[in-house]
């Protein structure tokens, strides 16, 4: 067993300031995982030259991989630090902010680019009301099966870093938020907008933007069928431009 | 009048139920977030959402419901209250359903429901083990759609401080701090919801999300709002340790048939396959031949307790109990449990599909919370019209979800959180904007001096939280405490370890004086908000510990064994309504009783007279008072809890 465990943290005090590596090292403490040891930092923030610094600021809630916001890169890999564990990690481990996103602070990055495109694709059901207008469609296991995977999408970002199309520079969608319209035109009623969400899917940013590098679902936490996600909403796609080409 | 706005604090189930309900009635509301909403703590909840559908045809009812709710409260929370709820609840799913939760089906595609603690029905709707997350994402896409229309405005990375009041102690705004600018200014709003969820964190590591510190409702009770029920915290029976938090493992697991055990041999170092079933310990089953694994978790909590600590036959010698499910297959758990199990694999590198988890009991929930209002109806339901409900001790002061504290009395059922957070978000929604439509003036037309005081209060106890420089850091302070607070205010409770912790915290109090502010910088700092909420978490322990230690008898989850009063083996609380049939009638036909039976009816009802109450924290030459407050309990008797 190790005495210590090292880190090699990427900081970055505001929005606009440069980046800087610091390092600390923290006694081992078994079943850590990356989180445990950012506690342990803040309950004594020393870095490894001994100076007295400010804690490394990072986001975090649920600490069990269904909230999505700790996600960083760690060891150069996207993942939650929550479910990080420090036993099973190269060390010195290396913690970097999301890259595709502007950094807030130190590992703190501001996603609200993914939320935003959740808006422009109508990831909802627009319900007639909140009253009780008695129960919903029955569905088959199989179509809760599809939807629920398709649902548990935390929109924690892990798809859009490992994307090498989506970038600060063009306003790809991503494969979240495609994937959400897949989710959304399977839905009894949401999909009387399906046409409306393959509008927003033919535009720039859209679907045609997906190189199909397929990185995106090797990195999604949630095991969501991404690839297929796209493969299915480029068809629904296809179909509607023949179906236009027809009603021209 | 100028356009009037609600403020809503908090984004989980309760906060986005009342956003959208409001939102659909016309009402602009702005939506205050620690966190991105999508990102709050209800998608930690797991099993499910209780609502009596009867798709089973088990002749389950929204009044048994109701009944289940009350009994597994120790008769301590508001009846008219569950019951509301409780009849709301078949139609609250049809609702969520309607908007999209994958909830899972039975082949003929209607809902499915699973049985869960505290009753014998099968009455639980369920998503996956990820309930409260998807429950949490259709009604985040709900606000979305608002948000889009401009009826929601949202100001995510925000945290309330406080509530702006005005002369005549009305609630008329909240003061906001910026957790990324450090701003701190005031938001006029003609009402304010806290929906700001539990406490865990004063206990620091619990199932809770790192949000949940509770300093939103402390700062409502340093206001002048009162605070019930503090003292009942609910262990759960089952959960995994970490470093960091105490990750849940659902109810359902043992709703889907989970078996609870230890080896019968203390101290054996088999591994558990190796250990034949007939040298294996199933407790709860044995003890509870009724409910078995599904007793309500007041009950499980403190069984798991006497076996590892009395009875020595905790796992490994440790305060861990098996919960077994590989009897199931592979396809079955993956399909009606995999979000948990997936959990489990992920952080203890074993596969609970193969082997037996190992588990142990962890802070859960608050059934304590904010004192909220109601009216009720002759029925003994609620007047939905009512500004009073859910309205806190501070006139414009609402409080909705696990923040309030009538709903689950001394111990909440299983998968009824997510039920009474989406239930007082939605229910309180038209008597809110009735207390608007009625009020003087708009807040909007509230002089800008009327705020300004708040705001210069907030940003002069900022300035001075970040010019501390003391000795103490916050985060170690924070993990002092709460060690205090899980070892001596927990399952068990005895009052000198009480009366000592209560010294404890006040020392925690002049400690906290002495911190050192680690982190001076302006732009998104989160240790002066850490420091403000560590304060407000010292206090809420006060609440919690001075409840636990006046409150000397025993119920629900606060369980003093000097205070038991040891029910007899073989007694039935149907006997009890007897006892108090012939006590009201005037004569109690002492010689149809057995002895035991007689005294322990007698010690019951005594008890009852003296503590069948809320308990109520004032705050007071810094630190709570306590009183006590009737409870409705005219719908269904009070009588002894029996789950055997």
């Amino acid at each position: 067993m190790p005495d210590t465990v090292t880190f090699k943290i990427k900081r970055q005090d505001t929005e606009t300031s440069g980046s800087y590596w610091e390092t600390f090292i923290i006694p081992y403490i078994p079943n850590s995982n990356v989180i445990s040891c950012l506690m342990d930092i803040q309950a004594n923030p020393v870095n490894a030259k001994g100076e007295e610094v400010a804690p490394v600021v990072w986001e975090s809630n649920c600490l069990e991989e269904v909230c999505g916001a700790c996600t960083m890169l760690i060891n150069g890999k996207v993942h939650q630090s929550c479910s990080a564990l420090v036993d099973k990690l190269e060390k010195p481990i290396r913690l970097e902010p999301m890259s595709k996103f502007p950094v807030v602070r130190d590992l703190t990055v501001d996603r609200s680019r993914m939320f935003d495109a959740l808006k422009k694709v109508q990831a909802w059901v627009a319900a007639d009301g909140y009253h009780d207008l008695g129960p919903g469609d029955r569905l088959s296991q199989s179509h809760q099966e599809t939807a629920y995977k398709l649902s548990e999408c935390m929109t924690c970002g892990c798809c859009v870093e490992a994307c090498p199309q989506y970038s600060s520079d063009n306003n790809f969608l991503g494969a979240a938020a495609i994937s959400q319209t897949r989710l959304f035109n399977m839905h009894p009623t949401a999909k009387n907008i399906a046409d409306e969400r393959l509008d927003t899917l033919m535009q720039e940013g859209g679907i045609a933007d997906c190189g199909n590098a397929q990185n995106c679902v090797e990195a999604c936490p949630k095991s969501i069928p991404l690839t297929e996600s796209i493969a299915e909403m480029g068809r629904q796609v296809s179909g509607k431009l023949w179906r236009n080409i027809f009603k021209a | 009048m100028s356009k009037q706005r609600v403020i809503v604090i908090g984004g989980g189930l309760a906060g986005l139920a009342a956003t959208m309900k409001m939102a659909e009635l016309g009402m602009s509301v702005l939506v205050v977030s620690f966190l991105p909403v999508k990102r709050s703590h209800s998608v930690c909840a797991q099993g499910g959402i209780n609502g009596a559908v009867n798709i089973k045809g088990e002749g389950d009812s929204p009044d048994i419901h109701f009944y289940d709710t009350v009994k597994g409260g120790d008769f301590l929370a508001h009846q008219p209250l569950c019951k509301d709820m409780c009849h709301e609840a078949p139609y609250i799913i049809n609702l969520m359903d309607r908007l999209g939760v994958t909830f899972n089906r039975t082949p003929e595609g209607n809902l499915d429901f699973r049985r869960f603690g505290g009753t014998l029905y099968h009455r639980t709707a369920f998503a996956g083990a990820t309930t409260g997350q998807q429950l949490l994402y259709a009604l985040d896409e709900q606000v979305r759609h608002f948000e889009v229309q401009g009826l929601v405005e949202k100001m995510e990375w925000h945290e309330y401080l406080g509530a702006v009041l005005n002369d005549d102690g009305r609630c008329v705004g909240a003061v906001i701090h910026n957790l990324r600018s450090g701003e701190i200014k005031a938001e006029k709003g003609d009402a304010v919801i806290l929906a700001t969820g539990g406490p865990g964190l004063v206990y620091g590591r619990s199932t809770n999300s790192m949000v949940c510190t509770g300093t939103a409702v402390t700062s409502a009770y340093l206001q002048g709002a009162k605070y019930g029920n503090g003292e009942f915290i609910q262990i759960h029976p089952s959960a995994i340790p970490g470093r960091d938090k105490l990750r849940l493992m659902s109810e359902s697991a043992r709703g889907e048939g989970g078996r609870v055990w230890v080896p019968r041999k203390a101290g054996d170092s088999r591994k558990p396959k190796e250990i034949p079933e007939k040298e294996r310990f199933y407790f709860l089953e044995e003890r509870y031949p009724l409910f078995g694994n599904l007793v309500p978790r007041d009950v499980g909590a403190r069984e798991i307790y006497d076996i590892c600590v009395n009875d020595k036959l905790g796992v490994h010698g440790e305060m861990k109990v098996y919960l077994d499910l590989t009897h199931h297959t592979r396809e079955f758990l993956d399909h009606r449990l995999g979000g948990i199990l997936e959990i489990y694999e992920k952080f203890t590198g074993v596969d609970p599909r193969e082997e037996p988890m190992e588990i142990f009991p962890a802070v859960h929930y608050s059934m304590g919370g904010i004192w909220t209002d109601y009216t009720r109806t002759d029925e003994g339901l609620i007047d939905h019209q009512s500004p009073n409900n859910q309205m806190t001790s501070i006139t414009g002061l609402y409080a909705a979800g696990e923040a309030d504290y009538q709903y689950h009395g001394g111990n909440r059922l299983g998968a009824n959180s997510l039920l009474s957070c989406i239930y007082t978000g939605l229910m309180m929604s038209p008597g809110v904007l009735n207390y608007i439509n009625n009020l003087p003036e708009a807040a909007e037309d509230i002089p800008a001096s009327v705020y300004s005081a708040s705001v210069k209060k907030w940003q002069e106890s900022y300035a001075n939280i970040k010019s501390m420089n003391g000795k103490e850091n916050p985060y170690a302070l924070h993990r002092e405490m709460a060690e205090e607070m899980i070892s001596n205010v927990l399952i068990v409770r005895e009052n000198s370890k009480l009366k000592s912790t209560l010294d404890k915290i006040d020392e925690f109090e002049s400690r906290w004086k002495n911190i050192k502010c680690v982190d001076t910088s302006d732009w998104s700092n989160p240790v002066p908000s850490f420091i403000n909420q560590l304060w407000n978490m010292i206090q809420l322990s006060k609440i919690i510990t001075k409840g636990a230690l006046l409150r000397d008898e025993f119920r629900g989850s606060h369980y003093k064994p000097e205070f038991d009063l040891h029910q007899p083996d073989d007694f039935r609380p149907e006997t009890y309504l007897e006892f108090e049939k012939q006590k009201e009638d005037g004569q109690i036909k002492e010689d149809e009783f057995s002895p035991d039976h007689l005294a322990y009816m007698k010690r019951f009802s005594k008890n009852n007279i003296k503590w069948l109450k809320t308990t109520i924290a004032t705050y007071r030459n810094g630190g709570p008072e306590i009183s006590y407050e009737a409870v409705d309990t005219s719908l269904i008797d009070p009588r002894p809890r029996k789950y055997d």
